[in-house]
């Protein structure tokens, strides 16, 4: 993914920055700039909103067919984490034997390399999800 | 379609698979060159050509392509209107949607519709990037999510809320490659036992080798006209007695039931209210069977089976040829075979063979209506056709 493409959503996938609807109060993420239950009533009303980044595994997949950029992970466990806040995204769930993630399992988020910019390129980092301790 | 109905008048369809020594054009070529000698019309009668085509600017680096089949299919001195279109995997279904309704406004009698897309070119890492590129990007692309991954994420919640099994999802790819056995145009032709798939490499669990659809070449083509001009042509016309489009969060987790797609509900509603008919009434359909999982969501959506009975049901041999409904009599996705842009118009392919019973070896008795079922992305889009036997 190109420098600018990845760099300009890093508050959200550093931070979990997300939006909050000040017409509904309803949360997403990534955030938007339109509310989808709203509608024309939340334009100029969202605002950022930060996410906790604690909730549970709603499902998950090991990915052993990957593409080129993980080849080195695979293994892996991917999973959707619905947020204590009630929102929902995709992430890797690291920390973990493939056969002991379940699904509603706690989780929270961890700061860790998503990928890079081939071999000698800059690096992409996120968020990823682990087990709660 | 109240307005101006509309008829399939011709068909056509190239073999699918892996198609070394074909190109592109030459897949959309034959596939439109057999559509308009089916219908017994000459190029001089086609007001239009509308193309469904996922990604050719991908896999063969080339746009441009619904003016390229034209031009190699000789038209270019007719300087026909050319429109390809874009939608996932549902390209080739909305062509034909778009196609319909440039004759029920008015506006064109008689228009062919093709769908091709050409996979092999590249390599197979490189051909299920391109095809997870109908996924979000940013939100679940960039952490490592596969197209694969994301149905099966759907499959796991699926076995989890309604007690599917992993051995009805590979009961699909049975059935299908069954059918596929008996369709000479099918990519595989060949049976395959339950301890095959479960024993397949996995690719992403629950889901392994045999529960995706393959990497493919192919295309097909319909040629669409007025139905008030269709007798002209043809002593059995099949009808396009209604058809519903609708999208969805393009990202899987954004959607509310993780274990429905609500676009395929919502088409199947439009298309069952505009044909003036239930689901009760459809004993023939294919549907999206991109992964297994697809197929069981598709049935269950398209409310054959009740939501979590469409495992058991498949399971039980009801979805097999001539039994209770028959889904993917040409071998679906799985076994006749997916290239992309090609899939929707190759269902309709086969719905309408079948209604005019010319489908051989594979023929569902009886069957009055056909419905095809097609999915864009991870089921961000779904379109719904229904298609009866002319009167």
């Amino acid at each position: 993914m190109a420098i600018p493409r990845f760099w300009r959503e890093i508050p959200s996938r550093y931070n979990l920055l997300g939006s909050k609807c000040g017409n509904c109060g309803a949360l997403d993420f990534p955030p938007r700039s339109v509310c989808p239950r709203c509608g024309r009533r939340s334009v100029g009303k969202m605002q950022k909103f930060r996410l906790t980044g604690k909730g549970k595994v709603v499902t998950y997949t090991v990915i052993h067919d990957a593409p080129k950029d993980f080849d080195m992970m695979k293994p892996y466990v991917l999973g959707i984490v619905e947020l204590d806040e009630g929102v929902r995204l995709t992430s890797q769930i690291i920390d973990v034997e493939p056969g002991e993630v379940k699904i509603g399992m706690p989780v929270e988020v961890a700061f860790r390399k998503l990928g890079e910019e081939g071999d000698a390129g800059v690096i992409h980092y996120g968020y990823k999800f682990r087990p709660v301790t | 379609m109240t307005v101006r109905p509309v008829s399939v008048i011709g068909i056509g369809e190239t073999q699918f698979g892996e198609l070394w020594d074909r190109s592109f054009r030459e897949l959309g070529i034959e596939a439109g060159l057999r559509a308009i000698s089916d219908a017994k019309i000459v190029a001089e009668q086609v007001d239009a050509l509308y193309v469904g085509n996922m990604s050719a600017g991908k896999f063969i680096d080339q746009e441009h392509v619904s003016t390229l089949v034209a031009d190699y299919a000789g038209l270019a001195d007719q300087h026909l209107p050319t429109v390809r279109v874009e939608g996932g995997g549902a390209c080739g279904a909305i062509a034909i949607q778009q196609a319909a309704m440039s004759i029920v406004s008015g506006v064109h009698d008689i228009v062919v519709v093709g769908g091709a897309e050409k996979m092999t070119d590249v390599g197979d890492l490189e051909a299920m990037q391109i095809l997870s590129s109908t996924t979000d990007q940013e939100w679940e692309s960039v952490f490592g999510a596969t197209f694969a991954g994301l149905y099966a994420m759907m499959a796991r919640r699926h076995m989890f809320e309604h007690g599917t099994t992993r051995e009805q999802l590979a009961a699909v790819a049975v059935k299908n490659h069954k059918h596929g056995a008996l369709n000479p145009n099918a990519q595989f032709q060949k049976e395959i036992t339950m301890d095959m798939v479960l024993q397949a490499p996995k690719v992403a669990e629950p889901l392994g080798l045999f529960d995706c659809a393959p990497l493919s070449d192919g295309a097909a083509a319909l040629v669409l006209c007025a139905k008030e001009k269709a007798r002209k042509f043809t002593d059995t016309p099949i009808d396009l007695i209604g058809t519903g489009q609708a999208s969805d969060f393009i990202a899987v987790h954004d959607r509310r039931d993780l274990t429905t797609i609500d676009a395929t509900v919502i088409a199947g509603k439009r298309a069952f209210h505009a044909a003036k008919r239930t689901p009760a009434d459809v004993r023939l359909a294919e549907v999206h069977d991109n992964f297994t999982i697809s197929e069981i969501m598709a049935i269950e959506d398209l409310r054959f089976f009740p939501k979590g009975k469409g495992g058991y049901a498949t399971e039980d041999g009801e979805t097999a040829l001539n039994a209770k409904v028959t889904i993917n009599p040409s071998g679906g996705l799985k076994a006749r075979g997916q290239p992309v842009g090609a899939t929707g118009v190759a269902q309709a392919v086969e719905i309408v063979r079948q209604l005019r019973t010319e489908a051989g070896k594979r023929q569902v008795s009886g069957a009055e209506i056909g419905l095809t079922h097609t999915l864009g992305g991870t089921g961000g889009t779904a379109v719904v056709h229904i298609f009866a036997r002319g009167d």
